[in-house]
């Protein structure tokens, strides 16, 4: 019967439409896979020896940080990984014992990459403190219970599928204990170093992550099977409509009927929400930036220029990419009714430049590291606006993944939604400023650099129509090929 | 009202749509039926230029509708729920499509008044989003939505199909009533003989892509129909 399942999942697999996607896009995931996998590998084996050399006790550090180490998994995990829906609907009527689907199912999540990556860090990391003169049992130990967590982790995030507001919260809880830990106020790892510490010196304690690991296999696997029901769990919601008919709008013209629309679409699809709560995500990006965090690598006024860019293009990166793919679900309608591309276009634009108005007045704050720093937000919020938004709005114009607006998953970096169209459109993006900004820094000085960047952001305006005009012109040449592939909803 | 010319359409080397070619006339309510994969969907996406065809075109008004887009501002469709903003209730949808027809609200609520018998008193302030209403439901929004705006030609895929049977009949009403009223081309597509037969002006044939019978609709005409489907067409006395 396993085998049956297997051979479906395989089927599904290498059938689905974003299987079929061009080679330049494969090669960049298996890029994108190998150096992750090098990193965490380069991390296992040589953190020890970095953090010794930092005068610090590794093992004992390395247990400090392990709290954040695993709430951040789970955070990114319940955004990238995706759930064990096999098609399950046709499976119930099949003579198949339901918690063998269910099993199945769960047993998928386990072979995923998102856990045995980790496997890269853990095990240099394991073999190195063994040669360092660790007790190898101890170790062993200690190893086995980080293993527990990850799998523990896997397991949470089946059952957390819907609560995306009980994860932001532990992240935005675990992300001001870190503060909190910076500024000396509250040291949470002070009781949970212990902890891990312990596993590895009472190995008896190892009980507590297998425990945890069983209860929470558990638990996973009765609520997938509880939910194995068309009026539960594999149930549409039903949900009441919300917000008001956006009257306010009307004072933006023609474009107020697709900027309700879009509005309508942010407020009321999960897929649009995640985007939105990444834009924002995107805003503190900043402090790692502009602390001097991360061990200097973002140090410079280069960097300061990439992070300015940055910190107030997340809405404009995360949605506009997509234009128009967010309209993918009904594009033949759109394409049979008598729709003005430009104020398509227009709409669209406007939303993703007060987006980014916003995100860069929020991002006033950051005066605080400089008047530099304000100075690069501004003008990286300016080149945003005057350049980025076209540019990210042409390259969109190339995307043809279907966006499913009820599937809170894939947010982050949808694969398909990569070809080398749209990577040579993005490279300006961020460069561009970065370049125009070292121009001016090495000719005259700073102000010269940031003059340059606002002064080509403020012309960039001038040829918005222009772009615009392209972007029709290939909206039209691609009509028949993007509706195809809009059709493929997998 | 719309002429079509020599117009192919294969897919790999297989012909789906293959027909020499016939016109529409203005005001015409014009049925389309033949069995699965007769390719009834294909000439309608044809005709709505959401596919290109392989060979010939069509005309729309005097506009050929794969270089032209004037045809969009007299024509409205629905062919499945795809022409449907699944995140809008009902009432924000029509709305939409008025504003892209250049109706305004007023207008668009005194259409939907009419068609208080049709929803049932189960589509309008409901506050509930398309996507979460019956395929029947989406149905009679999406086809209520392409008579927004007055257009000259209404083009509807296999509208009676997951109706109940009174919506059926209500339907079958409205389609009646928009042939005589006010000179509206109706192109419908169906499975069911006995509906497109009561409905419709002109039935056409389809099979394999071709056209095998145009047929100006009298009382015999379901008989001649069936006859046809059943396969036996040789030895029914007409």
């Amino acid at each position: 019967m396993v085998k049956q399942f297997i051979s479906l999942e395989w089927k599904a697999f290498f059938r689905s439409a974003s299987f079929q996607t061009n080679l330049a896009l494969k090669i960049l995931m298996i890029f994108g896979v190998i150096s992750m996998v090098f990193w965490l590998a380069m991390m296992g084996s040589f953190l020890y020896f970095g953090l010794e050399k930092a005068k610090l006790e590794p093992f004992t550090t390395v247990n400090m940080f392990m709290i954040y180490y695993i709430v951040g998994d789970l955070t990114i995990r319940y955004m990238g990984q995706k759930m064990p829906v096999v098609n399950i609907k046709p499976l119930l009527l099949l003579p198949f014992k339901k918690t063998k689907i269910v099993k199945f199912a769960l047993g998928k999540t386990v072979l995923s990459f998102w856990n045995w990556m980790h496997a890269f860090f853990f095990i240099p990391f394991s073999i190195v403190l063994i040669t360092q003169g660790f007790n190898p049992l101890g170790v062993l130990v200690w190893h086995i219970a980080m293993c527990c967590f990850i799998y523990a982790n896997n397991f949470i995030n089946v059952f957390l599928n819907d609560k995306l507001w009980l994860v932001i919260g532990v992240g935005a809880l675990f992300a001001l204990l870190g503060a909190a830990q910076y500024y000396e106020y509250f040291d949470i790892t002070a009781f949970t170093q212990p902890f891990f510490q312990g596993l590895y010196e009472v190995k008896w304690t190892v009980i507590f992550p297998v425990a945890l690991l069983a209860v929470v296999a558990t638990i996973a696997f009765k609520y997938f099977l509880a939910r194995l029901y068309l009026d539960a769990g594999l149930a549409k919601k039903v949900s009441q409509a919300s917000g008001g008919d956006l009257g306010w709008l009307d004072r933006f013209g023609k474009q107020s009927t697709f900027l309700k629309n879009d509005i309508r679409l942010i407020m009321r699809n999960k897929r649009s929400k995640t985007t939105v709560i990444m834009s924002i995500f995107f805003l503190f990006y900043g402090l790692l930036f502009f602390t001097g965090g991360a061990g200097g690598m973002y140090e410079g006024p280069f960097a300061r220029m990439f992070a300015a860019v940055f910190v107030s293009g997340g809405f404009l990166f995360s949605f506009g990419q997509f234009v128009p793919s967010w309209d993918s679900a009904y594009y033949p309608l759109m394409m049979t009714q008598n729709i003005a591309y430009k104020e398509y276009l227009k709409s669209k634009w406007l939303l993703v430049v007060i987006a980014t108005l916003i995100s860069a007045i929020l991002c006033i704050p950051y005066v605080y590291f400089g008047i530099d720093v304000l100075l690069a937000i501004i003008v990286g919020g300016i080149f945003n606006m005057g350049i980025n938004a076209h540019l990210v709005l042409l390259g969109g114009a190339y995307i043809k993944t279907p966006i499913d607006l009820q599937s809170g998953k894939k947010a982050f970096g949808d694969k398909s939604s990569f070809n080398l169209k749209t990577l040579l459109v993005s490279l300006p993006k961020m460069l561009g400023p970065m370049a125009l900004y070292a121009i001016g820094h090495y000719t005259v000085g700073p102000m010269l650099g940031y003059a340059l960047v606002a002064i080509v952001g403020l012309i960039g305006f001038a040829f918005r129509d222009k772009v615009f005009d392209q972007i029709i012109k290939i909206y039209k040449s691609e009509k028949y090929k993007t509706l195809e592939a809009y059709k493929q909803t997998k | 009202m719309i002429t079509i010319h020599n117009l192919s359409k294969s897919y790999n080397g297989v012909t789906v749509l293959n027909l020499e070619g016939f016109e529409i006339p203005r005001g015409q309510s014009f049925g389309l039926v033949g069995n699965n994969g007769a390719g009834k969907t294909t000439l309608f996406s044809c005709l709505l230029d959401l596919i290109q065809p392989s060979s010939g075109y069509i005309e729309n008004g005097d506009v050929k509708v794969h270089e032209s887009e004037d045809w969009k501002t007299h024509t409205a469709s629905f062919i499945d729920e795809s022409f449907l903003i699944g995140y809008l209730t009902p009432e924000e949808y029509f709305y939409f499509i008025g504003d892209l027809r250049g109706e305004n609200k007023a207008d668009v609520d005194a259409l939907l008044a009419t068609f208080e018998d049709f929803f049932n008193d189960e589509i309008i302030g409901k506050r509930k989003y398309l996507r979460d209403l019956s395929k029947g439901n989406q149905k009679k929004v999406g086809i209520v939505a392409t008579l927004i705006g007055k257009p000259d030609v209404i083009i509807l895929d296999e509208p009676f199909a997951n109706l109940d049977p009174t919506t059926q009949i209500r339907l079958k009403g409205i389609i009646k009533q928009m042939a005589i009223d006010n000179e509206v081309t109706v192109l419908v597509s169906s499975h069911d003989l006995q509906h497109v037969t009561e409905v419709c002006e002109r039935i056409v044939v389809l099979e394999k892509g071709e056209l095998v019978k145009d047929i100006i609709t009298s009382p015999a005409t379901l008989k001649e129909l069936e006859a046809y489907f059943a396969g036996n067409e040789i030895v029914t006395e007409m």
